[in-house]
């Protein structure tokens, strides 16, 4: 069972409409990395030159923002939930 | 009139028609509302200002509305006091409270942005609106939704304090308690509005919504005679409201309402939740989010998106950051009802706290003049005085039993603990302290 990855609709002209996306890797960065081979249009959106998850973007791990975990280097496995959210500021 | 240009992102400057979204497709930045300030500049002025309404809405050129319905006429325009008292105690010469504990009509500066974001769900066509909310918010789309007869629907952390919830419900909103953090709650609303396409006003309608919160700063400046604070101390959750209190002064410098040397910006977080003082204090300005522990509800924002266009703020205009623990607060909250009669919530405890620290720390020069910014309403957050309950008799309807309770008590400053005043043994006192949200008073008689 792969892993899935949920896609915000602002970044979904880039994945030619798809809403989510299944994918298998061992951590974050490698299925961000498959990701952005898959659909070349995410390369740049999600991660800055250094591949650092770029500042308005939050990424979960089921329920968990990467920041707060490893970040690239977060584990992820068969059965996670990766959620790409564009961060919005509190009220 | 209408000023608005479009949206554009803070980030990569790319340009966008007024809509409701509120991040930018290429990088994510945040969009803000762009205004033509050179026509504003030749036709419009501080005269044209002052004969209006007094309400929020009388600087509606520099807000982001564009149709004649505005929603909220009666928001805004709250009293900015000399706080002659409290200046005393904090050792400064001059100092004034903004005092949005008594906005309309929700008790706090959320019923500005929650003004501005239904006129713009209004022009868009929209006929639900939400928001995630750490409590003010929830009660100011709840009052405001409803009234203007919006399908409105609010998510909260599921346990958040009665006060907020009851002051949700009472309306007849919707209300969905979240189990999670304000982060979790904020992070399913931006989902929501993007399957369901509501004008969520913290999420898709951000833009239009973040630019009420000029209006505290229009107001003080106009308040001052058209002058800006040399100082102004204002508490954090995302911290957005202090940089728009930034942008608004800079707004009327740029038309050339106001002269004068730039506001120094002083920013105030819970200790328990603080990651823009973090950013501030180790001079990177980049925000580590952290898993909120305080009992400023209202503050307890971890992860905030704007945390760091707020450093920037800070720094750029040469002010500071400070945070205080929950205890600093509740003495925060005293300190500023005993001085100046204003009762205000865990948020404004912690701005008066972190304004207290700056001044002795030198921080904020105490000949100068400086604005303490004050949120929202101490009945919203009465549990948080619930561990320092007062002490006071209770007594027999009889005037020598009043007698011999005034004897005991007269020297008794409020709050103040009894130990420390003059209280006679076989005077019974009475605490609240076992039941809180409930009276204060659940004693025996004299």
């Amino acid at each position: 069972m792969p892993i899935q990855v949920r896609i915000p609709s602002v970044l979904r002209r880039q994945t030619d409409g798809a809403e989510s996306v299944a994918l298998e890797a061992k951590t974050l960065g490698e299925l961000l990395d498959g990701l952005e081979s898959r659909y070349e249009g995410l390369r740049g959106k999600l991660r800055g030159p250094r591949g650092e998850i770029r500042r308005f973007v939050n990424i979960y791990v089921n329920d968990n923002d990467v920041r707060l975990l490893d970040g690239s280097t977060t584990p992820v496995a068969d059965g996670d939930e990766v959620t790409i959210i564009p961060a919005v500021a509190g009220g | 009139m209408n000023y608005v240009r479009g949206l554009q992102c803070r980030e990569c400057r790319a340009a966008y028609p007024v809509s409701p979204r509120a991040i930018c497709e290429e990088c994510f930045g945040p969009l803000e509302v762009t205004y033509d300030y050179e026509a504003l500049r030749r036709e419009s002025g501080p005269g044209s200002i002052v004969a209006r309404g007094r309400s929020m809405w009388r600087y509606r050129e520099l807000l982001p509305v564009e149709g004649a319905e505005i929603l909220g006429l009666e928001v805004g325009y709250t009293p900015l006091v000399r706080a002659t008292r409290l200046a005393e105690r904090l050792g400064v010469d001059n100092l004034f409270i903004k005092n949005d504990a008594v906005n309309f009509p929700t008790l706090s500066f959320k019923d500005r942005v929650v003004s501005v974001a239904l006129t713009k769900a209004r022009e868009f066509g929209m006929t639900t609106v939400g928001c995630a909310s750490t409590g003010n918010l929830a009660n100011a789309v709840a009052a405001q939704g409803v009234r203007h007869g919006f399908d409105t629907c609010v998510l909260v952390p599921e346990d958040l304090e009665a006060a907020k919830i009851v002051g949700t419900t009472v309306y007849g909103a919707r209300l969905v308690g979240v189990r999670g953090d304000y982060d979790q709650v904020n992070r399913l609303c931006s989902q929501i509005a993007d399957r369901f396409g509501w004008g969520i006003v913290n999420v898709n309608l951000r833009p239009f919504y973040g630019e009420g919160s000029k209006t505290v700063g229009f107001e003080i400046a106009e308040q001052s005679g058209w002058k800006r604070p040399a100082n102004l101390v204002c508490c954090m959750a995302g911290g957005s409201l202090l940089t728009k209190i930034g942008k608004a002064f800079d707004e009327l410098a740029l038309l050339g309402w106001i002269e004068g040397p730039k506001t120094k910006l002083y920013g105030a977080q819970a200790t328990g939740c603080n990651p823009i003082v973090t950013a501030v204090k180790d001079g990177t300005g980049e925000i580590r989010p952290v898993k909120a522990r305080t009992i400023a509800r209202s503050l307890a924002i971890g992860n905030p998106a704007d945390g760091h266009y707020a450093a920037r703020a800070i720094k750029e205009s040469g002010g500071w950051a400070e945070d205080v623990t929950d205890a600093e607060m509740v003495d925060g909250i005293r300190l500023l009802a005993e001085t100046e009669g204003i009762f205000t919530e865990t948020a404004g405890g912690v701005t008066v706290a972190a304004a207290r620290k700056l001044i002795a720390s030198g921080r904020i020069p105490r000949d100068q003049t400086t604005v303490l910014v004050i949120t929202g309403n101490g009945l919203k957050t009465t549990d948080a005085l619930a561990s320092t309950a007062p002490v006071y008799p209770v007594i027999e309807p009889r005037l020598d039993a009043f007698e011999r309770a005034i004897e005991c008590t007269g020297r008794v400053s409020p709050g103040v603990p009894p130990s420390s005043g003059r209280i006679r043994e076989d005077v019974l006192l009475s605490s609240g302290r076992s039941a809180p949200a409930a009276p204060l008073s659940s004693g025996r008689a004299l």
